[in-house]
């Protein structure tokens, strides 16, 4: 099952696929177009993991300082960073580099503490798609990365759809991509990720108890590159989503 | 607007790095060093999520592999309006009101990429006792705080010590992020907070706020 939040004709529903676009809830079915898409569920705690794909590191290698990793690296998000499919994310005017990172991003559906490995997936209430925008002009090395790199309003797009654990039935092996203006720019397979979904909840359990909502985005692979003002980024995972995002720029926010 | 009696917040609890002058002393011309290679420029934040959030009374809860814990006593400024590239001059206009943080941590030495382990165990965000209402408070750059642990006070602060006013710091940050009714920034914790161990009592005082006390146990305790 595949659930979507939207909001329509002045108020939020949960919706799901129909062949002319969306069943609400209620009965409707209305355009993809028509509603206004949000994060598909109440999103808790936002867990990213950094470095989390093999290639990526290689590619951030000569940037980084340390290179030794004895725990995944996992940093903090928050919910007013959020977005959903098809909205607008601001470019600030003036930057050099700011970039996608298509994620899996793994729901908790159950309280999770202190979860072994084998019991961990059992945790899972589903997955769906993330963009983890970031602008790396503000990257400063304290905290890294800093919220002004990674945390900024609409920069942590969500969805479209959570689709439920039940329905992929390896998380392992999917294909990522993201496509800027129809083209191909990043791609990868979560086979790859250094530490898979088990490893995550087992590690981030042990000293924090998950609850239902908290979401994990499980790190991006190799090929993120700048994008600009008008700019139409699709982050897409086969099997859970195809998610819709376009840059614009300061005036649109009146900056 | 903000409930003001909602304890713990519903919103988003942010931590402010090195905003005081004895933070950045500390570390000194370190910062020119890696892996920091410069003085921190924008407000560095971080977030306490929510399994980190207790209330006043409520044990922190102490991991077997950590038995000395910083106490970081911590002025919480609860946002009452949305603010989004407010000025200094207009910030206080979003403040509903103050209330006292203990932001725990595990003792480590580096700010560059610290692990989640040191500061978002459960438990590791005491906050309280009380949100009181900003008309109330004269001054928020001008307030003493005191760590005192089973009694003895151990540091003394004073928010007049910030390096960006409580004004300023809203300003800073919601220049790149807004902040939402119901989060909570700390404007950040001075340097050389004090350490306690299971069994001893933790105690927050900032004047004019109240008295924040907590005591600690070892985690697996039922």
């Amino acid at each position: 099952m595949k659930r979507a939040r939207v909001a329509y004709g002045g108020a939020i529903h949960e919706a799901c696929e129909h062949p002319d676009g969306l069943l609400l809830a209620d009965g409707r079915v209305v355009a993809e177009d028509a509603v206004q898409w949000l994060p598909p569920f109440e999103v808790g705690t936002i867990i990213a993991l950094g470095l989390n794909y093999a290639d990526h590191v290689k590619e951030l290698s000569k940037e980084l300082t340390v290179s030794a990793q004895d725990e995944p690296l996992a940093f903090l998000k928050s919910a007013g960073s959020l977005i959903g499919h098809r909205a607008q994310t601001r470019r600030p005017d003036g930057v050099a580099f700011m970039h996608y990172e298509c994620e899996l991003a793994v729901v908790i559906g159950r309280t999770a503490r202190k979860v072994a490995r084998e019991e961990a997936i059992q945790y899972v209430a589903g997955y769906t798609v993330a963009n983890d925008y970031a602008i790396r002009d503000y990257l400063e090395n304290y905290y890294r990365p800093n919220l002004r790199v990674k945390n900024r309003d609409g920069c942590t797009v969500l969805g479209p759809w959570l689709v439920d654990a039940a329905d992929v039935p390896d998380p392992h092996a999917l294909a990522l991509r993201t496509l800027v203006n129809g083209v191909v720019t990043q791609q990868g397979n979560t086979r790859d990720l250094i530490s898979d979904i088990p490893a995550l909840i087992e590690y981030l359990s042990s000293f924090m108890t998950l609850s239902p909502g908290d979401v994990i985005l499980t790190g991006t692979p190799d090929g993120v590159v700048n994008v600009n003002v008008g700019d139409e980024v699709i982050t897409e995972i086969d099997g859970i989503g195809r998610l819709v995002n376009t840059l614009v720029g300061d005036a649109v926010f009146h900056r | 607007m903000w409930n003001l009696d909602e304890l713990p917040p519903r919103g988003t609890v942010y931590g402010t790095l090195l905003n005081y002058r004895s933070t950045l002393d500390a570390l000194g011309d370190q910062v020119h060093a890696a892996p920091y290679k410069a003085a921190p420029q924008a407000p560095i934040l971080y977030i306490k999520p929510r399994n980190t959030l207790v209330g006043h009374g409520d044990p922190i809860r102490v991991p077997v592999d950590a038995p000395e814990l910083e106490m970081g006593a911590t002025l919480g400024v609860v946002i009452g309006r949305t603010a989004c590239r407010v000025s200094a001059d207009h910030a206080m206009d979003h403040v509903a009101g103050y209330t006292i943080m203990n932001d725990v941590s595990v003792p480590h030495a580096s700010f560059y990429r610290p692990s989640m382990r040191f500061k978002c165990r459960d438990s590791f965000c005491p906050i309280g006792p009380v949100i009181v209402p900003r008309q109330t408070v004269a001054n928020p750059d001008a307030l003493n705080i005191s760590v005192a642990v089973d009694g003895v006070v151990l540091q003394t602060c004073t928010t007049a010590d910030l390096i960006r006013s409580v004004g300023q710091l809203i300003a800073d940050i919601t220049e790149f992020m807004t902040l939402h009714p119901g989060d909570v920034l700390s404007v950040g914790v001075a340097a050389g907070s004090p350490r306690a161990r299971v069994g001893q009592r933790a105690c927050i005082t900032i004047d004019g706020i109240g008295q924040l006390d907590n005591i600690l146990i070892a985690e697996e305790t039922p």
